[in-house]
């Protein structure tokens, strides 16, 4: 069976964002971009199903202009088979980004769907759900073990207070948590490898996708600031202060 | 302006997220009515009725329902959404996993996690691990919108609503419920707790949460943890505060053997009164810490449990 892993280019984890002097948007100029933390667990997981049989092809895609070919040519070396580029320099918001991987996911037919379960950057958690809605799939979000037997999927996922288990039929969608996996890292000759896999790409106007632009960020800016308060001597100051200046224990 | 607002329950007990996010219903609109799913939950519709605010319960009790898996509960929701202007839910794992549904069935985009309501169209909605603030306006028919709970007061009860049968079931069998793990504890929930201590990196093991336990027991406290430490292996994931956890706001949170890195610090720094304890006196947490101690913590844990 093949299976679909989209995957997004955002700021990396490490670079600590600005707001623009004119809170129209995050300055995203000169900051390192990298893999979305959990679309790259998505990779690994899909190339861990692989390796043990139970996957025939690995293809991951990405949406925006060409710089999103460094990611997929990253998710390639990471042991992908091949990659489609879906090209648009539009702003897409989840629901346009599940509409346009719908209409791959009718092209090429995979039995399973693996996503990051939130992007970094706009922290939506929202494009997994909606594309399993879009193609009317059954979905196992936020997994922390993917386990597959013929015709179903066992996902278990990280829920409020513990784990849940459930049972999906195929084709399904799944969109991964934190400690699914730890991806691996790129080895030398993969990269090398990696530069001759099939990139295809096409445009977002072939797959009739408009973006909906109903959603407008209207401006960002920096969150209320915390001063940092005083430092006490020991354990006797602390109670006192909890108890009579800060009132929160009696 | 009338709101649909899916109650958060979980083993038929009603979550507060569910009064919190009564509140920001009314900040919507005039008429907001709840909607509870699941099976056997007729108490659980009965404490909702009580609630202040609320116009009328609509109660989906069904097998279909059970454990509120998305792929029936998102298309009955489609289906009562009708008439509604905003489809609310708490930002927890079942809102998370059932909203977007919703909203790509109604073909509109979903507003994740508002912090604040600044018109019916207009929202405060943290991004970037709460890095920056976005404000979102959406031009769509329905709003669909989770809301961060920790953001919004919970709603008083004493009121009386009318409770209402929804009779249609969905059931389209793609999806089955296999076997739940719940950790159990007599402690309250992170997310109501009204005090929270949590461990990190410094605690060095699991077993040394065991500290912890006596203070929270004598405060009445949940326990948390940083990433650092689940990912260490000390504690499960369903302890971890921060972007990728849990988001708490409680009165007092206690930070022991926490650095304060940003993604831990977005999960908690909304909180009334911040106490940190750590012996590195650099340490990133001091920076929002109300009250911070520079120690040990396995010489201070022992006389901070007596001194209560």
């Amino acid at each position: 069976m093949k299976i679909l892993v989209p995957i997004k280019r955002v700021v990396d984890y490490n670079v600590k964002v600005r707001v623009k002097s004119d809170n129209s948007a995050v300055d995203l100029d000169n900051v390192k971009m990298s893999i979305n933390p959990f679309c790259e667990i998505a990779v690994e997981e899909a190339v861990r199903l692989k390796e043990q049989g139970h996957a025939s092809e690995v293809i991951v895609v990405s949406i925006g202009t060409n710089a999103v070919q460094e990611q997929l040519r990253t998710a390639l070396a990471l042991g992908a088979d091949r990659a489609i580029h879906v090209e648009t320099d539009a702003h897409m918001e989840s629901l346009d980004v599940a509409k346009t991987l719908a209409k791959l996911v009718e092209q090429e037919q995979p039995q399973l769907v693996i996503l990051g379960k939130q992007s970094i950057d706009a922290d939506n958690n929202q494009t997994g759900q909606m594309l399993a809605a879009l193609c009317n799939y059954p979905q196992g979000t936020f997994a922390s073990n993917v386990a597959i037997s013929n015709e179903h999927v066992h996902v278990t996922r990280e829920v409020d207070g513990g784990l849940q288990t459930v049972q999906l039929t195929l084709p399904a969608i799944v969109t991964t948590d934190l400690r699914l996996n730890e991806p691996r890292y790129a080895s030398l000759p993969n990269i090398m490898k990696a530069k001759r896999k099939p990139l295809e790409s096409m445009s977002l106007d072939s797959l009739g996708i408009t973006p909906k632009q109903s959603l407008t960020v209207v401006k960002v800016e920096d969150p209320p600031v915390r001063s940092a308060g005083v430092k006490v001597a020991d354990v006797a100051e602390l109670m006192d202060k909890l108890k009579n200046e800060a009132k929160v224990i009696s | 302006m009338s709101v649909l607002i899916i109650a958060e329950h979980q083993n038929n007990q009603l979550k507060v997220e569910t009064h919190k996010s009564i509140t920001a219903g009314l900040a919507l609109g005039d008429t907001v009515d709840v909607l509870v799913l699941g099976e056997h939950v007729n108490e659980v519709a009965s404490e909702v009725s009580n609630i202040i605010g609320v116009h009328q319960v609509l109660v989906a009790d069904h097998a279909a329902y059970a454990h509120q898996l998305p792929e029936n509960s998102a298309a009955l929701i489609h289906a009562l959404s009708q008439g509604y202007t905003h489809v609310l839910a708490p930002a927890t794992t079942t809102g998370k996993n059932i909203m977007p549904r919703v909203a790509a069935l109604l073909d509109v985009c979903q507003i994740s996690d508002i912090s604040e309501v600044l018109a019916t169209d207009t929202f405060k909605r943290p991004i970037y691990a709460g890095n920056v603030i976005a404000t979102v306006q959406s031009s769509d028919p329905i709003k669909v919108i989770t809301v961060r709970c920790a953001s919004f007061d919970r709603a008083e009860t004493g009121n009386n609503a009318p409770v209402v049968a929804v009779e249609q079931v969905i059931d389209n069998a793609l999806s089955q419920f296999v076997s739940e793990e719940q950790a159990v504890s007599e402690r309250p929930d992170l997310s109501a707790a009204s005090v929270v201590i949590s461990g990190g990196r410094g605690m060095q093991n699991g077993e040394n949460f065991a500290l912890l336990e006596g203070i929270a027991d004598k405060l009445g406290a949940a326990i948390g943890a940083s990433r650092a430490a689940v990912d260490a292996g000390f504690v499960p994931n369903d302890m971890q505060v921060g972007q990728t956890g849990k988001i708490v706001a409680p009165d007092l949170y206690i930070a022991v053997g926490i650095s304060g890195a940003i993604q831990h610090l977005a999960g908690m720094k909304d909180s009334k009164i911040i106490v940190a304890i750590n012996k590195d006196e650099d340490a990133p947490i001091f920076q929002v810490a109300d009250y911070g101690l520079v120690a040990d913590l396995f010489t201070v844990l022992p006389e901070l449990e007596q001194a209560l």
